[in-house]
């Protein structure tokens, strides 16, 4: 059967924010899926409140709404676009979610709209546990045995049943979110209490533990008519106990015979018909016991998942585009196989290499949580790694991880690692395991040792050995002829190793190696990714390294050229790696609008990335796409045979940048922005000079190299001094500090991530107003795209700070300023591109507080709020164009008839112990954007989409420090107005009630237990609506911490501003008018342009 | 590690490492593109006289054991990887693959771009081949090619079939209901287990067994099993089968399809590299359903030589559009060029086992 024509109109429900647990793939897969949906010719409306998303772009949809995504929300877009057809299982659990409500409060049924993909009663079935075990049992398959749980009453008898170490896990949520294992009863409580709160339907499972068995995962398809396909199976490097999305894995699965292969599918085949997914993809997760191969089922997602973009990418096979095809009436057998063009979909993916996905962490960020990982996910990215074996994919990984490490190094020195520590390290799982292996071996601890400690697969860990026996043999070799030779530097290339891994072994540079070992003609050789192992000839230009014979994209090139004659001008845009806290989907959104527009420019584009999650890595983004790490090496060897006309490093965030150097030495043609102007902008002290030249104020600063520098450049300045490492992205390690005392803590701190490069010092500006401006520069010509005013003053980090534009308090002189200033640091700067740049406003007075001459993370907020493509005109410019070409102008802008907020989303709830103040060190993983005719609806709609939704009635806590007293007395007034109750701390109370505002007094900590208890009992029955809370120095900041960790668990709003207290009163009064209009981005747009057009 | 040679009929050659194994062997060489089944590869009597290359490039990871063979011995004249895994891991392994190789004297080389030599085979199509351990001379080798006989045309069946006639005997037996003939090509162990847990119990017979032997018997059905080859190269076999024509049920898989087909009057032709994997799609045209199965098979029957008044294409390659499946319209004779008996490979196909039972149950009402 041939599309449906009895649907015309499809909502399709996006993810919303990156949070951990739910990153960019459901980008990918959203976009994959408008994509096919256009191309049907069916009328697409969207809903997604990620703004940094490449699905929210108006071309992708007819209607594209930026909303937040709740129930409440998608009911009003339903009633006003009236779709036919709503598609949930593209937008991670998310839209599932959502789904499920307007099911069952019969929005659906109201509207008369029909649910694709997957139906109420199968997304029931498989994600409520009891149903799903059910389900599984009449297969006559096995389950872990398990009770439900919904109250700790419940969940202890529970574990007096089963037994301790449990699994408790609660149903219906994201990323595994408040599931823990429990080894006895207090654990057990706590980890139970947390799961039934964040549960959805308050249910938590307690479950037989099979922690240490293999952990295996199947991606499998079906259509309407009930073929169905496994398009890829998942090995855990990790053991069960580690989530799957923290754990290392490989495609195919290795330790399988094909017996127990075949018993896996044939039951993935079974369960997916049982549960009744009608259309689509689904993952299953297995648990197999080592020592008997005993099979069980995990879980299965009725939807597509993290995994399925991994699949996708580890195969070729697009499974969100052929979801999105099923669920509008094709069958497998009647997609074609892009890739081969000439066989169908219905068919599965065989592979010849190995890959291996490796998650990326960052408890950096967060001091306090420890690095140990469990059933909960707590990684923030992925890379992944393509090699023709093992070892080498392992070491692609590692160094494409871009954690320091250039393959499967040493970070420390294994015999300074007491035995005790190598042990711990080995038993817990942690984001370091897999080189405290290496430490363990090096310590010539055996494998089956290993193996028994880690409860890793000792298949992997026998690979493992072997890079360190080659890495042993290299030294040694090395050691006695002062030379490797060539037979043995290939093998060592074919092992994964780098040349910065050998230039290290051999005692010289990694430029060096590269040299000498082409010198050897040992040099890397690109192969297809082809779906088919080689069998079928393949179309799709997707790439990987690996050291061979033959090099298949140099004969792709070949043919291009014999087949056009003359080849096109080529241009590489080098892609961001793995996400991390400050460098996320944003630039992978930068990074495919730059292919968009160079394509439309006539140019072939090379994209290169490592990170499988991102549209970016999608084979029809670019013409040539290279999955490969973003290191020196392994650009370079691209650049080799592809000998690119220019390459782009100022998408990708700072990871191409770090680059940009070495590249330019090398001779790389980098295009836009050039290397010398980056660095001025990078260099305090050159930047400085030419602040002074073009007569700005900038903070008074300095950068030191050494600890005695630092103190003297801080006395100079004065306390309070913003310190931080240079070449950093995020402020990572970035920190307000007080005194002599927290410089010299920080210096020692930052030594890890500065890395030799100087560290910067500036005067930290008291209650100043931060301002982020975009712009594009053709080196004449600037265009200000967007002045974000921040709602949170200067000193949190802009990344974690809301913004909003246009800026609603800045006055148009100081705009004006602005946007001068803005024009002359691009010329004088020489930027070709995009420029961003932060400046504090204090007063008439405007102070630069730094410049980046690049793509920056509010590009794509910016877009989606002007309508002006920024990061393709900044594209096309590097490429050549003159602004002048694109008519532009401020008073798009300014004709705007909304307002559009940015909000960030943060981590705190997956990192438990962790404090939730804001600071100069990005903490937040995602954006929403909340969009409305004034500050306080988009304002409230932005609280809404990150999940922190504001309350209409209820108690407010509040308590200030001294500062914000006075200011905080019309806040309370307001809150009262609008019959809040109120209760505060002493201090905050007396000034309250001076002002007349009935404030109900609560104890602070120093005043006795019994007082604190109340308000944390307060809290803990729900009958806290809002905290209003900002901390002053250290130590006050503590003694709230357990207040503020409480308010995470139950979800109460917790605002640590005051302006962020204001505009929650602003976005409050909104809620409460009830009059939320929801519009498209179209729509929005032609709003803005008809002014413009009735103005000339 | 011994240095060796992988030198193909067309002068292209491979340079790798040898196992213990030394010497030479020739053949002819095929890709196989399923991610697991080594060991039934190894060991499928189909492989006999091919040089086998897996697509996978990690090779041995899970081991041999003592149950996932397809007969009593390996088949392949060689066998080409990337890399051989040194540490295998699996709860029912009994023996490493390397070692298996070994006391097998099978000749086995690795370090080969294998991606680079399934390329080469899918354009330039299957050919002959030789490893060598000790001759590195192209000249030398390419002679030796020559003495090699071609794929076309030979009799490789008869290197595989079972001297004598035995029955099958299977733990996992059923109480019998039927009786089965198989005329030994090569047979597969996986599809005499199938069998036997369908309630048959199966007389295997030497394929130049003849009518008459089998008769003797008094069989329910004949099945034709797969084996190496050129189904041209035993035309004795077309010729048994043929005499049972309409009188019991007929049941072939690959090659015994092929000989199925030749008796039914079509003709058959040599691919250009065949099919060896477990991710082929066909399409059941009885019942509509897509199944993907696991494919041996360098020969095939060509569709447009077959009476269309007589025979009825009922499987169909989604792939290539090659011919998957037959039935005879008035006769119980079918067969399928895949193998529902999987081993390795999905068990998307098996049911069609249950046409045969059907078969023979109608037929025993009769």
């Amino acid at each position: 059967m041939p599309r449906r024509d009895d649907i015309k109109k499809i909502l399709l429900l996006g993810a919303g924010p990156i949070v951990i647990g739910q990153g960019c793939e459901f980008d990918y897969s959203g976009t994959q899926a408008c994509k096919a949906l256009k191309e049907e010719g069916y009328e697409l409306v969207l809903a997604n409140s990620n703004p940094a998303t490449i699905m929210t772009d108006p071309e992708f949809s007819d209607h594209t709404y930026i909303e937040p995504l709740t129930p409440e929300f998608i009911e009003y877009i339903i009633e006003k676009e009236r779709p036919c057809a709503i598609l949930p299982t593209l937008g991670g659990q998310t839209a599932l979610n959502i789904a499920m409500k307007l099911c069952e409060n019969g929005v659906l049924e109201k509207y008369n709209v029909k649910m694709l993909g997957a139906n109420y009663d199968v997304i029931k079935k498989a994600e409520d546990r009891e149903c799903f075990k059910k389900a599984i049992l009449k297969l006559g398959l096995e389950v872990p045995e398990s009770m439900f749980a919904y109250n700790l009453d419940e969940a202890r008898a529970a574990s007096e049943k089963i037994g301790f170490p449990l699994i408790i896990r609660p149903s219906f949520t994201l990323g595994g979110t408040g599931g823990g294992v429990a080894h006895n009863m207090e654990e057990l409580e706590r980890v139970a209490a947390l799961g039934i709160e964040s549960s959805m339907i308050n249910e938590v499972i307690i479950e037989e533990s099979i922690i240490g068995w293999k952990e295996y995962e199947l991606e499998v398809m079906r259509d309407h008519k009930d073929n169905v396909v496994i398009v890829c199976s998942i090995e855990n490097l990790d053991a069960m106990g580690v989530h799957t999305g923290d754990s290392i894995t490989v495609a195919p699965a290795q330790t399988l015979t094909d017996r127990e292969y075949q018993a896996m599918r044939d039951a993935s085949l079974a369960i997916i018909r049982e549960i009744g997914v009608e259309t689509g993809g689904s993952n299953i997760q297995f648990a197999v016991n080592p020592v008997d191969g005993k099979m069980i089922v995990i879980e299965m997602n009725p939807r597509v998942s993290r995994s399925s973009a991994l699949a996708s990418k580890a195969t070729g096979f697009p499974i969100a585009k052929f979801a999105a095809k099923l669920a509008v009436g094709y069958s497998l057998d009647e997609i074609e196989n892009d890739i081969t063009k000439e066989t169908p979909a219905s068919f599965e993916p065989t592979i010849d290499y190995c890959v291996v996905k490796i998650p990326r962490f960052t408890f950096e960020k967060f001091p306090e949580a420890k690095d140990i990982l469990g059933i909960q996910m707590k990684s923030v990215g992925e890379t992944m790694a393509i090699g023709r074996t093992f070892k080498e994919a392992l070491q692609k990984g590692l160094r494409g991880l871009e954690i320091g490490h250039k393959g499967l190094d040493n970070k420390l020195n294994y015999a300074e690692i007491p035995d005790e520590k190598i042990k711990w390290r080995l038993e817990e799982p942690n984001a370091s395991r897999i080189f405290y292996i290496k430490y363990a071996m090096q310590k010539g601890w055996p494998v089956e040792r290993i193996a028994q400690m880690t409860k890793i697969d000792i298949w992997f860990l026998a690979h493992i050995a072997q890079i360190i026996d080659l890495e042993n043999q290299l030294v040694e070799v090395f050691a006695k002829k002062k030379k490797i030779p060539g037979e043995l530097l290939r093998k060592a290339k074919e092992y994964g190793f780098s040349d910065a891994q050998l230039a290290q072994i051999m005692g010289t540079t990694e430029v060096k190696v590269r040299a000498l070992r082409k010198k050897k003609n040992i040099i890397a050789t690109f192969k297809l990714v082809d779906t088919c192992a080689a069998e079928f000839e393949a179309y799709t230009p997707y790439f990987y390294s690996t050291y061979e014979s033959e090099d298949e994209a140099v004969l792709q090139i070949e043919k291009l050229t014999e087949k056009n004659g003359s080849p096109k001008k080529k241009i590489m845009i080098l892609g961001g790696g793995p996400n991390r806290i400050g460098q996320g989907i944003e630039f992978d959104y930068c990074c495919c609008h730059a292919s968009f527009a160079l394509k439309e420019m006539g140019y072939d584009t090379i994209i290169v990335n490592s990170n499988p999650e991102t549209v970016s890595t999608d084979y029809d983004i670019s013409d040539r796409l290279y999955f490969e790490p973003l290191t020196f090496e392994d650009v370079m060897n691209i650049v080799d045979i592809e000998k690119p006309d220019g390459v782009i490093v100022q998408f990708g965030g700072q990871t191409p940048l770090n680059l940009a150097h070495r590249l330019d030495e090398a001779g790389v043609p980098i295009i836009g922005t050039q290397v010398s102007s980056i660095e001025l902008a990078e260099n305090r002290e050159k930047f400085s000079k030419l602040v002074t030249k073009l007569k700005l104020v900038q903070p008074a600063n300095g950068s030191a190299i050494t600890t005695k520098e630092a103190v003297k450049i801080a006395e100079k300045i004065g306390y309070p001094v913003l310190a931080r490492p240079s070449y950093v992205l995020g402020g990572r390690a970035m920190k307000i500090v007080y005194d002599q005392a927290s410089l010299l803590d920080f210096i020692e701190e930052a030594k890890d991530v500065s890395r030799g490069k100087p560290i910067l010092i500036d005067k930290f500006i008291n209650d100043a107003i931060e301002v982020d401006v975009d712009a594009i520069s053709d080196g004449k010509d600037t265009f200000v795209a967007g002045i974000m005013e921040h709602i949170e003053n200067a000193g949190i980090h802009s990344g974690d700070s809301a913004c909003v534009l246009p800026p609603p308090t800045i006055s148009e002189t100081i705009i004006e300023q602005i946007k001068k200033d803005t024009c002359r640091i691009a010329k004088a700067l020489g930027v070709i591109g995009l420029l961003n740049i932060q400046f504090a406003i204090r007063g008439s007075k405007i102070y630069i507080l730094e410049v980046n001459p690049r793509a920056s993370r509010t590009a794509p907020f910016v877009s989606k709020a002007t309508g002006i493509p920024l990061a393709k005109i900044a594209a096309q410019v590097m490429a050549g164009k003159a602004l002048k070409e694109f008519n532009l102008s401020y008073d798009i802008i300014k004709n705007l008839k909304h307002i559009s907020i940015k909000e960030s989303v943060l981590p705190f709830s997956k990192f438990s112990g962790v404090d939730i103040v804001l600071g100069p060190e990005m903490k937040s993983t995602g954006e929403v954007m909340g969009i409305g005719p004034t500050v306080g609806e988009a304002f409230a709609k932005s609280q809404m989409s990150a999940n922190q939704q504001l309350p209409v009635e209820g108690k407010v806590f509040i308590s200030v420090r001294d500062e914000d007293k006075r200011e905080i007395v019309f806040i309370a007034k307001k809150l009262q107005d609008m019959v809040f109750s109120l209760a505060a701390t002493r201090g905050t109370a007396k000034v309250l009630r001076t002002h007349g505002v009935n404030t109900e007094e609560v104890g602070r900590y120093d005043q006795g237990k019994g007082d604190m208890l109340n308000l944390m009992t307060l809290i803990r029955e729900n009958k806290i609506a809002m905290i209003i809370n900002t901390p002053s120095g250290e130590g006050s900041q503590y003694d709230m911490r357990s207040i503020r960790a409480a308010a995470i668990l139950h979800n109460v709003p917790c605002i640590t501003t005051l302006q962020g207290a204001r505009e929650a009163v602003n976005g409050i009064e909104a809620m409460k008018a009830k009059n939320f209009s929801v519009c498209s981005l179209q729509e929005r747009y032609i709003a803005g342009r008809s002014v413009e057009c009735a103005a000339s | 590690m011994n240095k060796a040679i992988l030198y193909l009929e067309d002068g292209v050659s491979f340079v790798g490492q040898s196992l213990s194994t030394h010497g030479e062997s020739a053949g002819e060489i095929v890709f196989n593109t399923a991610m697991t089944g080594y060991q039934e590869v190894l060991t499928d009597p189909s492989y006999a006289g091919q040089i086998v290359t897996m697509t996978y490039p990690l090779i041995g990871n899970y081991g041999v054991n003592e149950e996932d063979v397809e007969s009593t011995k390996i088949h392949v004249k060689g066998f080409v990887v990337k890399e051989f895994c040194r540490t295998h891991s699996n709860y029912r392994a009994t023996q490493g693959l390397i070692d298996c190789l070994n006391t097998n004297n099978i000749i086995a080389i690795e370090g080969i771009d294998t991606r680079a030599l399934t390329r080469h085979l899918r354009l330039q199509g299957a050919m002959k081949a030789i490893i060598s351990t000790e001759d590195f001379d192209p000249a030398s080798l390419s002679k030796k090619l020559e003495q090699v006989p071609s794929m076309e045309g030979s009799d490789w069946v008869s290197q595989v079939t079972t001297e004598e006639k035995y029955t099958w005997k299977d733990s996992e037996a059923k109480t019998v209901k039927y009786k089965i003939a198989a005329i030994d090509c090569g047979i597969k162990f996986n599809i005499l287990r199938i069998l036997a847990r369908l309630g048959c119990q199966v007389h295997v017979f030497p394929a130049k067994a003849s009518a008459e032997e089998i008769k003797a018997i008094n069989p329910d059905g004949l099945f034709i099993s797969n084996g190496p080859g050129d189904p041209a190269g035993v035309p004795y076999v077309a010729e048994t089968v043929k005499q049972f024509f309409g009188k019991i049920p007929v049941f072939g898989i690959c090659l015994g399809h092929q000989i199925l087909g030749l008796a039914l009057g079509g003709k058959t032709y040599k691919m250009k590299f065949g099919h060896h994997g477990a991710n082929h799609p066909t399409k059941d045209l009885i019942n509509g359903r897509i199944g993907i199965t696991s494919q041996n098979h360098g020969f095939c029957v060509d569709v447009e030589s077959l009476s269309k008044d007589d025979i009825e294409i009922v499987n169909m390659n989604l792939n290539d559009q090659t011919l998957e499946g037959i039935r005879h319209k008035k006769w119980p004779v079918f067969s399928f060029q895949h193998h529902p008996e999987a081993a390795p490979g999905p068990h998307d196909a098996q049911y069609l086992f249950n046409y045969f039972i059907e078969m023979m149950e109608k037929h025993k009402k009769k």
